[in-house]
């Protein structure tokens, strides 16, 4: 009998388990890859020959030259490898942050700075199924 | 003989180390996050402590995808801050008291806590940031003031281990420090939190009431509170916020009875709700001053 998932209807949230990180394994090994210099040296050169490296699906190597960076999540990525692609580009957590949730960078921060997202509305699927059924 | 007499609990923000590195804590963002920590230092110096043991997560950075310990101690020399991106942080390197970490590894085995032994590895901001905070300013030419024991929890690769199992995990290593001749003064810190989510369309998720409840429960109850289950955390606390199952090792190392004599609680840095308390060991207040 399978595990029960029991986060699955967390709305807006990866849960990084063993399916996931069974998906994104060569995705995630190619994004730690980019914690040295050399490699992120050598990404730079020739970001398609780099990837070579790494038997990713064609849909996450699109996504990584895109850097669609809730797309890489969708596919199996996490967040703490992700990150390391990001910061190969100059983009931080926070940065990120804002691009993930579409709120854009100013708007993201001042979110945070006046006390962050509330739990409340945000804790099941359901409830922003009601939100978007009342859009 | 070696024992623990306090425990600090305290978040790992990367951000708070790239803020004392580019030497912008005064700033007004930065101000009321590091005000929180200069009763700490303080206290810190008072200890005089011998060993931290530093409980904290590496965050894809120093282990990969193809090898995912539970639990890995640091047995080696010495562990070098690591490059996570951005190159590494200017901090010392962070120096290991070997021997008792060795009997620490062999004690945890033999108390049926199977845990991974790193004679190498380097660490990253969950390490660096906790020491930055609690000891101030340190160039790569100085050195901490005193001997760290890193044991890295998984908390990424769904799923961490268990609350209950981190606290027992806590006894475990206290029966590990008590059983060894040397007289050290040992502090336990447990790190990450508290709550926060840096993923996806939920990111930015903070549950302030949540996070001070956990911190009351830490002194008043914290054998109830290390059975949270792992979806109260994700839901409650955001995905990254089950880093918080590493302060039940912490918790668990203490004696059953402490008192909180710091706290301290900001939103935000970041992404993120910055925790932090200070718990002394009731008989063993006084002992090391």
């Amino acid at each position: 009998m399978a595990l029960k998932k029991d986060y699955e209807d967390i709305p807006g949230t990866f849960v990084f388990d063993a399916d996931r990180g069974r998906e994104g394994y060569q995705l995630n090994q190619f994004c730690i890859s980019l914690r040295l210099q050399k490699n992120r040296d050598t990404f730079g050169e020739n970001e398609e020959a780099y990837l070579d490296g790494y038997k990713m699906t064609d849909e996450q190597r699109q996504a990584v030259l895109d850097r669609d960076w809730n797309r890489l999540l969708e596919l199996g990525g996490n967040i703490y490898y992700t990150s390391k692609l990001a910061a190969n580009d100059g983009i931080n957590f926070q940065q990120l942050a804002g691009l993930m949730t579409g709120m854009g960078n100013d708007a993201y921060r001042a979110m945070m700075v006046a006390g962050g997202r509330s739990p409340e509305g945000n804790r099941y699927q359901s409830e922003w199924d009601d939100k978007e059924g009342d859009a | 003989m070696a024992r623990i007499t306090a425990g600090v609990g305290c978040s790992h923000v990367p951000a708070i180390g790239v803020a004392m590195d580019q030497g912008i804590t005064e700033q007004p963002y930065w101000e009321p996050v590091f005000e929180g920590f200069e009763k700490s230092r303080e206290w810190m110096k008072e200890q005089k402590a011998d060993v931290v043991f530093l409980v904290y997560n590496d965050h894809c950075t120093v282990f990969d995808a193809s090898c995912i310990p539970t639990f890995a101690l640091g047995c080696g020399p010495e562990f070098a801050p690591a490059d996570e991106g951005w190159g590494p942080r200017p901090v010392p390197v962070v120096k290991n008291h070997q021997v008792l970490a060795s009997h620490i590894a062999q004690s945890l085995v033999l108390d049926e806590f199977d845990i991974t032994v790193m004679n190498e590895m380097e660490v990253d901001h969950g390490l660096t940031v906790p020491m930055s905070v609690m000891f101030g300013d340190k160039t790569v030419d100085d050195e901490w003031p005193c001997l760290v024991i890193p044991l890295c929890v998984n908390v990424v690769q769904y799923p961490p281990p268990t609350g209950n199992r981190c606290y027992n995990l806590g006894k475990a290593i206290r029966r590990a420090v008590e059983s060894f001749d040397e007289d050290l003064n040992v502090v336990i810190f447990g790190t990450g939190g508290m709550s926060h989510q840096l993923q996806y369309k939920r990111a930015g998720l903070i549950n302030k009431e949540w996070d001070e409840q956990f911190l009351n429960r830490l002194t008043s109850d914290p054998v109830a509170l290390s059975q949270t289950p792992h979806v109260e955390y994700l839901r409650e606390a955001g995905s990254e916020g089950v880093e918080m199952v590493m302060w039940h090792v912490m918790r668990g190392a203490l004696d059953d009875e402490v008192e909180e004599v710091h706290r301290h609680y900001h939103v935000p840095a970041s992404n993120t709700a910055v925790g932090h308390i200070i718990l002394e060991n009731v008989k063993d207040q006084g002992m090391a001053k």
